[in-house]
């Protein structure tokens, strides 16, 4: 690639990390063409709360400097990186999309924003987000709502809808997100992306805002899946801050790319396409690709997890008992907002009614309900037995499946406003996601095609514990056969990059 | 199951969420219907059946003591504290006075 072919906003990751590494681009020519993407094109996408511009500048001069003193560079250098706000970044304003979080200034680094920095990728902001990660659509974020650079009038999805928006966008070639029940692998869908959720514990939950600890995984966004395998192998590894951290090595994620999908067995979830509320023409495209997955030589095989219904059930009791006991820590005591009171409790009491938005609110009330005296065992307990049968079903579909597929999400991008008004409408977002995050086994999203209104459709690819190499393969063989062009365009589409 | 509004408060004081009284109203339905479809879980998981509270055990995670690590200095601890006071958070007053 040369930076005179094309504009440096359209590179995926691994070219410009090379383009740079070869002295075809300078780092600072690439950040600047970025800063320069995200200044003209962020009033109409609000994919940022923050842009660190001049630190972005200094880091890019660090690489350029390095590489012309002889210095080995790292698999990213140069690259340009956008944070969901959730990651603390030392010295860098973040909040998790919350007022109670407002001015907070994180006194340490998130271990996978560290990982990527160290392997030269440059952070050039914090993105928006549903409060502490809770919501589909980044409308639960207290700054306001980012918005689907395929149409602006839409949801980038959630909650990880900031990180999804901006490299769809073209503001950068990679984000990271968090996925706690979708929240990486629903926002990739709706924006045409690659979105990873690795297996859990494989990338440090250190110093990410927790939201719920058994299922919070981080993973990147990219336009390509060799990006993002690239991104998952820098992020992933054994982390002795975060106890639940898988102390196993990491497999080669880019290794089997280029294998094709010839003879694996691809199961596909009956119970995801017979699924009411699965829009007619999200199922036809996956029906497509399934189609082209046979043509590549995959065998088809049909799969079910007959308990994956329930997994909304029991993620809607797993996900707020969690939160209800990861936010007790924002009581106006140690940082973020107060509200003052006669007493410590009505103080506590007053700054978490103002700090916390309606929806955090409610998570955290269904939460302490659902572990309070008298109710535990009924929901608590069952929910976690549920969670059991989920991974039963997973493992015995592994035993005659490769990996599965699927909808991401039921629908394309909807409308910003559409759902606000109804919580469980909008939690049905997540019925397809929500099985392998319940049993901690990894899963994608990559673009299969597109709706008649040209909005992008996600299809899901689900593999076993650690199947992460596999997983990637598949979506690989997909992506080369279908080459979708993924430059947003439409009457509401943000304005093209270059 | 339905939440009263006299339980809504009860879980609101539980979780320190101040609440005004239409937030009481308004809430009480919209928990009840989450519940209701939440408690759905009852239907499939008989009590035989184990439950998973981690998708992926591990067992017997220990830091290594003998490792001396350098802790975040008092004044970067409190240094986003809404009030603090010689390096610790002040709050208001928990217990009377012991006169």
């Amino acid at each position: 690639m040369s930076a005179a072919d094309a504009p440096l906003t359209t590179a995926t990751a691994v070219e410009l990390a090379s383009a740079i590494a070869d002295g075809e681009t300078s780092a600072r020519d690439v950040i600047d063409a970025h800063l320069a993407r995200i200044e003209e094109t962020d009033e109409d996408v609000a994919a940022y709360l923050v842009v660190t511009a001049d630190g972005a500048r200094e880091a890019a001069d660090a690489i350029d400097r390095r590489r012309r003193d002889g210095e080995a560079l790292g698999p990213l250098a140069g690259v340009p990186l956008a944070v969901k706000d959730v990651f603390c970044t030392e010295g860098v304003v973040t909040t998790a999309g919350s007022r109670i979080l407002q001015g907070w200034v994180p006194p340490y680094t998130a271990t996978a924003v560290a990982l990527l920095e160290a392997a030269g990728a440059i952070v050039v902001g914090k993105t928006n987000m549903d409060e502490f990660a809770m919501g589909s659509s980044t409308e639960n974020s207290a700054w306001g709502p980012s918005r689907n650079p395929w149409d602006l009038g839409r949801v980038p999805g959630g909650s990880s809808g900031g990180s999804s928006a901006t490299v769809a966008a073209h503001q950068v070639p990679l984000a990271i997100g968090t996925d706690t029940g979708g929240s990486i692998r629903q926002p990739a869908a709706l924006c045409g992306l690659v979105g990873v959720k690795p297996t859990y514990g494989r990338v440090s939950r250190w110093g990410m805002i927790a939201f719920a600890s058994s299922l919070d995984q981080a993973g990147p966004f990219t336009r390509t899946v060799a990006d993002a395998a690239v991104a998952l192998q820098v992020m992933a590894g054994h982390d002795p801050l975060d106890s639940t951290s898988l102390p196993t090595a990491p497999a080669d994620f880019s290794a089997d790319l280029d294998r094709g999908v010839e003879g694996l067995r691809i199961g596909v979830v009956r119970e995801f396409l017979d699924t009411t509320g699965l829009d007619a023409e999200v199922r036809a495209t996956i029906q497509q690709a399934l189609a082209r997955y046979e043509a590549l030589g995959a065998e088809l095989v049909d799969a079910s997890l007959p308990h994956g219904e329930y997994g909304i059930n029991a993620y809607y009791l797993i996900a707020p008992a969690e939160c209800s006991s990861n936010l007790a820590r924002f009581d106006g005591v140690r940082f973020g907002l107060r509200v003052e009171g006669e007493t410590t409790e009505e103080m506590m009491a007053a700054t978490r009614a103002a700090g916390f938005g309606a929806e955090v609110k409610r998570r955290v009330m269904i939460g302490t309900h659902a572990l309070s005296a008298g109710y535990y065992d009924a929901y608590y307990a069952q929910a976690q037995r549920v969670r059991t049968l989920i991974a039963r079903d997973f493992t015995a579909a592994f035993g005659t499946c490769d990996v599965l597929v699927g909808p991401t999400s039921p629908t394309t991008a909807f409308a910003l406003g559409d759902k606000t008004d109804d919580p469980l409408a909008m939690y049905l977002n997540d019925v397809f996601t929500i099985p392998s995050s319940l049993a901690g086994t990894p899963s994608l999203s990559l673009p299969a095609g597109f709706d008649e209104a040209g909005l992008p459709v996600g299809l899901q690819v689900m593999a076993p514990l650690d199947g992460e190499a596999v997983m990637l393969r598949a979506a690989a063989a997909l992506e080369a056969d279908l080459a979708l062009d993924l430059v947003p365009r439409g009457p509401r589409a943000v304005s093209a990059p270059g | 199951m339905s939440l009263s509004s006299d339980e809504v408060r009860h879980v609101a004081r539980l979780a320190r969420i101040a609440l005004t009284d239409e937030e009481v109203t308004a809430l009480a339905p919209e928990l009840s219907r989450i519940l209701d479809y939440a408690a759905k879980v009852s239907e499939v998981a008989d009590p035989d059946v184990p439950p998973t509270s981690h998708p992926y055990p591990l067992v017997n995670v220990l830091r290594s003591d003998d490792e001396v690590a350098e802790p975040l200095p008092p004044e970067v601890v409190v240094a986003n504290a809404p009030d603090a006071v010689d390096q610790r958070f002040r709050v208001p007053r928990i217990v009377a006075d012991q006169s």
